[in-house]
């Protein structure tokens, strides 16, 4: 039973993701006084993807045609393990944040390569500067991780969650710190400006969307969608782990609804603050980028000390 | 507003009292020392501009002292009505243009090249080998520039023999044989970008070397939208040719329109009513406010801030829509036509323009703030692309690239013709060089614009819009010269037998300044490529042609 209704969370954590990406679409367009399309026009254009033939090139191997899925089972894979509408459950004991960080880890790895794969210029530089990204982003996000591991005697994300509302509402510097590090983190690793511009149709400036541009059809699919599902992910992460209330303790019909609802309204929130950064920045110079999650990783450093020095000894 | 005009009657003549072309006895004695003859061609065709004939073997050394005495190169044009090819070169010092003329035989038709000491006259060079198939015998790059490889080798399109449907061949052979300047050494890897790109632009080639992500060469390849303008303008009647002369690059419609017109006038003796003047200037500068504005909002567009591109869009696309209710096309094509303009405006028209000038006045107060202290804006644009003024000059820059780099230039001011004769220009002027100058040029500029449409539209008094025209004899020849949204936008014509065009050459200013971003670009990063090609905004169709 426990098997099923993990699965159904999953299930549904992956097909919520594009609502979110619409969600924050919606909310962009409106900050910059536009028309927004449709809350559903992810879900639309996704369709359309999989209507489509993808075009694959002649220079193509095994593995580009293999990567999206790989990308997107991984990406699955890690929405079954952070705790959404409800902790404890058995997907999530069976697998800690640092196994969440391979998943991350293994999808942009395979992506990487398929960027790579055909052997145009596009490819091959947005390739290398995901994988420059990445090498700063991964330590600044497992020191965040850690410092919260630290805290709850844990790398279980249930167990965590448990610890933070075990010990109620105070504040501690060490989460603090460790939140804004993995805000950065999340800002550099879900492709959205400052780092990156979802948006732009200019490859020379292009990140994520450089490694993809080959892409079509299905393939293309699979990849929008597990960005998307990346998205929610961080989102899930930062609002369960470093504000957990509400969140479901059995698996009750009530306590999941209010669960669903509670998780709902902070990704809500999310998705307002989010474009709201997005409309005041402009993107940031590329060799900008290593200085900001520089200061994401220090954030996540502090963070630890901060719990080393201040709250050890209690 | 009166009184304003008025007190600019006195500047005008002031204006009108500067002696011209003062630099030219020293350049004439020093060629002379030289032992080459510089000399003025009889009649006023080409004014204002003055027109010299020199024997060609002294073609090479008149570029040189033209050099040496700080003159600008201008263009360069040819032409070929008889046996003998006709090769006209412009140059240019404080507002001032004179013309070197020489003529080159049919038989192996080779001339000394002005590139060695012009950097400036490269492209254009090449673009007249490929078509008229002119040696220029120093010039140090041999390597077709706009007739790619669908002509063979023999094949001179503007030859007069040559078909105006040309020899289309089923399948047009790759254009593979270009050879690129290459680098070696680690880490050193090519980029090729385009020519079709992703988004509505025109295409174009962007050969980068890079080593990282920080560039260290960019080589342009362009040609891929020759549509053989040139050849079309052949044998039309003046209106066709103005229609045509408004399609050589859509953003500066006015601007092509306005100086080919002013080049068949001057051919055929024709002086346009005032107030045809005063509306193409009108023309003219509500064309580079709508560009200007478009322009701002792309340039912070391409470093990601999305929310000025939307703003500056809706500027733009209001004030267009304005032209459209008002003029009848949202370019303003085919307004102006030889002998004045189609379209009059009625006074209740001037009324709305105004309100509609001061609630633009007051949008753009209200943005420049929002751009200027949004560090994460500046941080991006300032510094980014800089173009220094040696570089700018030795290249011919024109315009706000030109302007940006502290070459204080403007045609309407430094050349005025009529209207702009009566009127206070102020050039906005700065010397930094970067991205972030050009948009401050472009929003200065867009705000003197504004105060010349509303000094335009104060001037303008009733009366006719259209002076009839006369066929001027064959072999009539003019030059227009206007300041586009872009810059200096140059126009030749010469008329053939009735009244038919017999050689149209329109020089955008963007052939100049297509060479500057190859050398701003120098040392900064690959993703900052963009926006520093929004910066410069050259026409890909008007370098073509």
């Amino acid at each position: 039973m426990d098997w099923i209704l993990a699965f159904l969370e999953t299930v549904l954590f992956a097909s919520l993701a594009p609502l979110l990406a619409g969600w924050i679409k919606w909310v962009k367009c409106r900050l910059q006084n536009r028309k927004a399309p449709s809350l559903v026009q992810p879900y639309r254009e996704l369709a359309k993807l999989f209507r489509k033939q993808p075009v694959v090139a002649d220079s193509a191997s095994w593995l580009f045609e293999f990567a999206p899925y790989v990308v997107f089972a991984s990406a699955v894979l890690s929405a079954a393990i952070v705790p959404f509408v409800a902790a404890h459950m058995p997907t999530s004991a069976i697998a800690d944040i640092i196994v969440l960080v391979g998943f991350f880890a293994l999808g942009r790895f395979f992506l990487a390569l398929a960027g790579m794969d055909v052997g145009t210029a596009f490819g091959g530089m947005g390739s290398s500067r995901e994988m420059t990204i990445a090498s700063l982003a991964e330590p600044a996000m497992l020191m965040a991780v850690f410092t919260l591991a630290m805290s709850a005697s844990t790398t279980n994300l249930s167990t965590a969650i448990d610890y933070v509302l075990n010990s109620g509402l105070v504040l501690r510097p060490s989460f603090i710190f460790a939140l804004a590090g993995l805000l950065l983190v999340a800002v550099a690793e879900t492709g959205r400006i400052p780092v990156d511009n979802p948006a732009t149709h200019l490859e020379l400036t292009m990140i994520h969307e450089a490694m993809i541009l080959e892409y079509s059809g299905r393939h293309l699919a699979f990849i929008e969608w597990a960005s998307q599902i990346r998205l929610m992910l961080y989102g899930v992460l930062i609002a369960n782990i470093f504000l957990p209330w509400g969140i479901a303790h059995d698996f009750s019909p009530q306590e999941m609804g209010y669960g669903f609802l509670a998780i709902m309204a902070k990704l809500l929130v999310l998705g307002i603050i989010l474009p709201v950064c997005e409309t005041l920045f402009a993107k940031m110079r590329l060799f900008r980028v290593p200085e900001f999650l520089g200061f994401a990783y220090l954030l996540s450093l502090l963070g630890m000390l901060s719990h080393i020095i201040l709250e050890v000894g209690n | 507003m009166n009184v304003l005009l008025k007190a600019h009657q006195d500047s005008i003549m002031t204006r009108g009292s500067v002696p011209r072309f003062t630099w030219l006895p020293a350049l004439q004695e020093e060629l002379a020392r030289l032992g080459v003859k510089l000399g003025e061609a009889q009649g006023e065709s080409l004014l204002p501009a003055r027109l010299f004939e020199l024997n060609s073997r002294d073609w090479g050394r008149a570029a040189q002292e033209a050099k040496h005495q700080g003159l600008r190169w201008a263009g360069l044009w040819v032409e070929k009505p008889g046996a003998a090819f006709i090769v006209t070169a412009c140059f240019e010092k404080q507002g001032d243009h004179a013309l070197f003329r020489t003529r080159v035989a049919d038989l192996d038709p080779e001339l000394p090249s002005h590139t060695p000491y012009f950097s400036a006259a490269s492209r254009l060079e090449r673009h007249a080998a490929d078509l008229f198939g002119i040696v220029f015998t120093d010039h140090p790059d041999r390597r077709r520039w706009i007739r790619h490889q669908a002509w063979g080798e023999g094949q001179f399109p503007l030859r007069r023999d040559f078909p105006r449907a040309g020899t289309p061949v089923p399948l047009t052979p790759p254009d593979n044989g270009y050879h690129f300047i290459v680098a070696q050494g680690e880490g050193v890897y090519e980029i090729p970008v385009g020519p079709i790109h992703a988004g509505i632009i025109e295409p174009g080639h962007f050969h980068f070397l890079a080593v990282g992500e920080t560039v260290l060469n960019l080589e342009e390849r362009l040609g891929y939208v020759h549509k053989g303008i040139e050849k079309l303008g052949e044998d039309r009647d003046p209106a066709g040719l103005a229609r045509l002369a408004g399609r050589v690059s859509g953003d500066s419609s006015v601007a092509h329109a306005w100086a080919a017109c002013m080049a068949m006038e001057r051919a055929a003796r024709i002086e346009p009513p005032p107030r045809a003047l005063i509306l193409r200037a009108i023309f003219a500068e509500r064309e580079r406010i709508a560009n200007h504005l478009g322009d701002i909002g792309a340039i912070c567009n391409d470093v990601g801030f999305a929310f000025a591109n939307y703003q500056f869009g809706r500027l733009r696309e209001l004030w267009q829509r304005d032209n459209l209710a008002w003029f009848g096309h949202r370019l303003l094509m085919d307004l102006v036509v030889p002998g004045g303009v189609a379209r009059d405006i009625s006074n209740g028209f001037g009324f709305a323009m105004i309100k509609q000038i001061s609630a633009l006045r007051r949008e753009l107060d209200e943005l420049r703030p929002l751009l200027a202290e949004n560090t994460s804006l500046q941080d991006r644009l300032v510094a980014a692309g800089v173009l220094r003024k040696e570089t700018a000059s030795a290249l011919g820059c024109l315009g706000y690239v030109a302007r940006a780099s502290g070459m204080d230039f403007d045609l309407r001011r430094d050349a005025p013709y009529a209207p702009y004769d009566g009127l206070p220009v102020e050039a906005v002027c700065r010397g930094e060089g970067d991205v972030a100058a050009r948009l401050e040029v472009r929003y200065d500029e867009s705000y003197v614009s504004l105060g010349l449409l509303e000094q335009l539209l104060e001037a303008l008094q009733d009366g006719e819009i259209l002076a009839p025209w006369k066929t001027p004899p064959a072999g009539a020849e003019g030059l227009g010269l206007v300041e586009g949204w872009r810059g200096e936008t140059l126009c030749f014509v010469r008329f053939g037998e009735e009244g038919r065009i017999a050689r149209y050459f329109p020089r955008d200013p963007s052939v100049f300044n297509w060479s500057a971003l190859e050398k701003l670009i120098h040392g900064n990063i690959v993703p900052d490529f963009p926006v520093c090609n929004k910066s410069v905004n050259g026409s890909y169709s008007g370098q073509d042609l």
